[in-house]
């Protein structure tokens, strides 16, 4: 089974984000950049599969500038066997990175193509199935569990209220939830492999998008907390705040 | 400076533009793994006093053991940089831990790496990497602390072997290593040229390793008195290139170069929880971080930890060069030990009574660091190598 996992570079979510100069972007300045948690769902659930068949191949694909090698890397170190770097611009617009990789991807000959559900940088949730689209291939999204057998995945979705069970015929695009799986840490033999791994650069020219950022704002500071008492003796005034003040009892 | 509750480190001075992008992801793997791993079970451990086995594999799995080792041996085969690293993310989470894991490939693995025969290699090395053995260091005695060339543990040699006789104390992994580093006297017991070291498994008749009780530093650690009684081995038990009291100081070395990391990452630790704490913390109707006396307390840590880590990586980097020498080593532990001891104190302090908890992590890492401060060569033995070096003269 060959397996494709699509991958972006995002900013860790525990980095202090300012905004650029122009408003429309983060400065990258100072800024930790890791690979996109739901991608490392993705990331684990190809190696898992590979591990569990015995055989395969498992492929990372991530689109952007030179930086986006480093988190290639990882995947490498996890235990991805070769990445291809499609070296260009991303796009704030889903579609236009969505083209990007389907003609990367169209004749890859791919039963899987994994991504995460969405990117936490931007929330978009479109590039997956904008690919499975443009492929004419069946897709799942924000899936939890997944069974590979006889040339079709079965996967489970959390839907309001239950879980929904789907099943698909292989070639196929599923995007990837928390719950699926834990990912691996990159052990240490697996960081100095990822350096000899194959990792091919394709240069790329990414479409005119045509949906643009307007602006960015970041949320209002949140007002620093209380501590109302210590012990038992602070339940009085903790229920009097969060009946009163809060107002959530 | 302020931000999430995970813990991200401390770099003041972007450190991380100084690492290789392998040096970094060697680094986060090890930090992740301290946050997911070993900080949840630390403290009860500790209270318990009991060394967490559970952690062993996970260790191995990821390759802590001897990583600076070749990989041909089933090590990592990285650079003296990224093993420091790991020492100092391990010493964030406990210094118990991060001896378990110093001794194992600093005092057990590099020794029959450096002096051992092939055979001996390519047998120990792979299952001391994965953990399948684990490993303890002898060579300090009840009565040979700091002068270790004094010891009276002998090794005699028969037709078919040697023979140890012998006790060794402050054993780290002591009564839980299936295999020892012994080293003992093959001449006269006034001669320190005739010290070599012998691989003695524990399972060996008349070898007993017992848990030494009471301790009130390192309890998330073994530490053990080994007894060794007509302990009969075979002639291939002796490390072959090893000679002399130089030897084990090698060995030494070795293991303080990484508590010289260690020591910066135990600071970092408490320094992290300290400004948490003093940004939370409500007194007189606003956080105490607001005061200038817990101001100065962070600035003094932070200046502190900032200068302890450009000196361990410059000292890694020495390393990695091969003109590292055992008196830069000795700076550096000497250092960054002594500073790690304030930085927790001081932070304990700002935690005010919350800070004697095991919930929080200072007193912990202030108690286990009165070790670390005493054990690889104490402080004032640090002082007096790095006098001997710029005198000449050998005051001890």
């Amino acid at each position: 089974m060959k397996i494709a996992v699509c991958i972006r570079r995002v900013p860790d979510t525990t980095a202090k984000i300012t905004i650029a100069g122009g408003g429309t972007a983060i400065d990258p300045a100072g800024v930790k950049f890791v690979i996109n948690p739901y991608d490392e769902f993705a990331v684990e659930a190809a190696i898992a599969l590979k591990e569990a068949a015995g055989a395969g191949e498992t492929v990372t694909i991530a689109l952007g500038d030179d930086s986006v090698q480093e988190t290639i890397r990882t995947t490498l170190a996890m235990g991805i066997d070769r990445a291809v770097h499609l070296q260009g611009t991303g796009s704030a617009d889903g579609l236009a990175t969505a083209r990007v990789l389907a003609d990367h991807l169209r004749g890859g000959g791919y039963d899987l193509i994994l991504f995460g559900k969405l990117a936490v940088d931007d929330y978009g949730q479109q590039v997956g199935p904008m690919v499975a689209e443009l492929l004419e291939l069946p897709c799942a999204t924000a899936i939890t569990a997944l069974e590979v057998a006889d040339g079709s995945a079965t996967v489970e979705r959390e839907i309001e209220g239950g879980t929904e069970v789907a099943t698909c015929p292989l070639p196929a695009v599923l995007t990837c939830d928390k719950g699926l799986n834990t990912p691996r840490l990159p052990g240490l033999k697996g960081i100095m492999a990822a350096k000899k791994k194959p990792l091919e650069v394709v240069p790329v020219e990414a479409a005119a998008g045509q949906a643009t950022i307007v602006s960015l704002a970041l949320p209002p500071e949140r007002p620093a907390g209380r501590i109302v008492g210590e012990g038992a003796a602070a339940v009085p005034a903790l229920i009097e705040a969060l009946t009163s003040e809060a107002k959530v009892l | 400076m302020a931000g999430s509750s995970e813990y991200t480190g401390v770099d003041f001075y972007d450190m991380d533009s100084l690492l290789s992008e392998e040096e970094r992801a060697v680094r986060d793997t090890v930090r992740q793994w301290v946050t997911e791993a070993l900080i949840p079970v630390i403290g009860p451990a500790y209270i318990e006093g009991r060394f967490p086995k559970e952690l062993i594999a996970g260790m191995a799995e990821l390759g802590l053991f001897g990583a600076n080792l070749p990989e041909e041996y089933g090590c990592a085969g990285l650079n003296n940089v990224a093993y420091g690293l790991i020492m100092q993310e391990l010493e964030r989470g406990d210094s118990g831990i991060r001896s378990f894991a110093s001794v194992q490939g600093a005092l057990v693995m590099y020794p029959i790496h450096a002096f051992g025969s092939e055979e001996q290699k390519q047998y120990w090395l792979p299952r001391l990497a994965s953990g399948e053995e684990i490993g303890c260091f002898g060579l300090t005695e009840p009565d040979f602390g700091s002068n270790p060339g004094g010891m009276i543990t002998t090794a005699r040699e028969t037709a078919d072997g040697w023979v140890l006789n012998g006790t060794k104390m402050w054993i780290t992994n002591g009564s839980q290593a299936t295999v020892a580093i012994v080293w003992a006297k093959t001449g006269a017991i006034d001669d320190p040229k005739s010290v070599r070291g012998f691989i003695v498994p524990t399972s060996t008749p008349g070898f007993t390793g017992k848990d030494q009780h009471g301790k009130l530093s390192l309890r998330a650690s073994d530490t053990s008195e080994l007894h060794l009684q007509d302990v009969h081995v075979p002639k291939d038990a002796l490390l072959p290139h090893s000679g002399g009291m130089k030897s084990p100081l090698k060995c030494l070395t070795q293991a303080r170069y990484g508590i010289a990391w260690g020591g910066v990452g135990a600071a970092m630790a408490c320094y992290d929880e300290a400004r948490r704490y003093a940004m939370n913390r409500v007194m007189f109707d606003r956080p105490i971080a607001a005061t200038q006396l817990q101001q100065e307390r962070l600035a003094e840590m932070l200046t502190e930890i900032t200068k302890g880590q450009l000196l361990s990586l410059q000292l890694g980097r020495l390393k990695d060069r091969g003109t590292m020498t055992p008196q830069q080593v000795s700076l550096a532990k000497r250092n960054n030990v002594n500073m790690a001891c304030e930085v927790a104190r001081e932070a304990r302090r700002l935690l005010g009574a919350n800070g004697i908890l095991i919930e929080y992590h200072s007193m912990r890492h202030l108690a286990n660091l009165e070790s670390v401060y005493t054990y690889e060569g104490t402080h004032d033995m640090h002082s007096l190598i790095l006098g001997q070096e710029i005198t000449g003269i050998a005051a001890y």
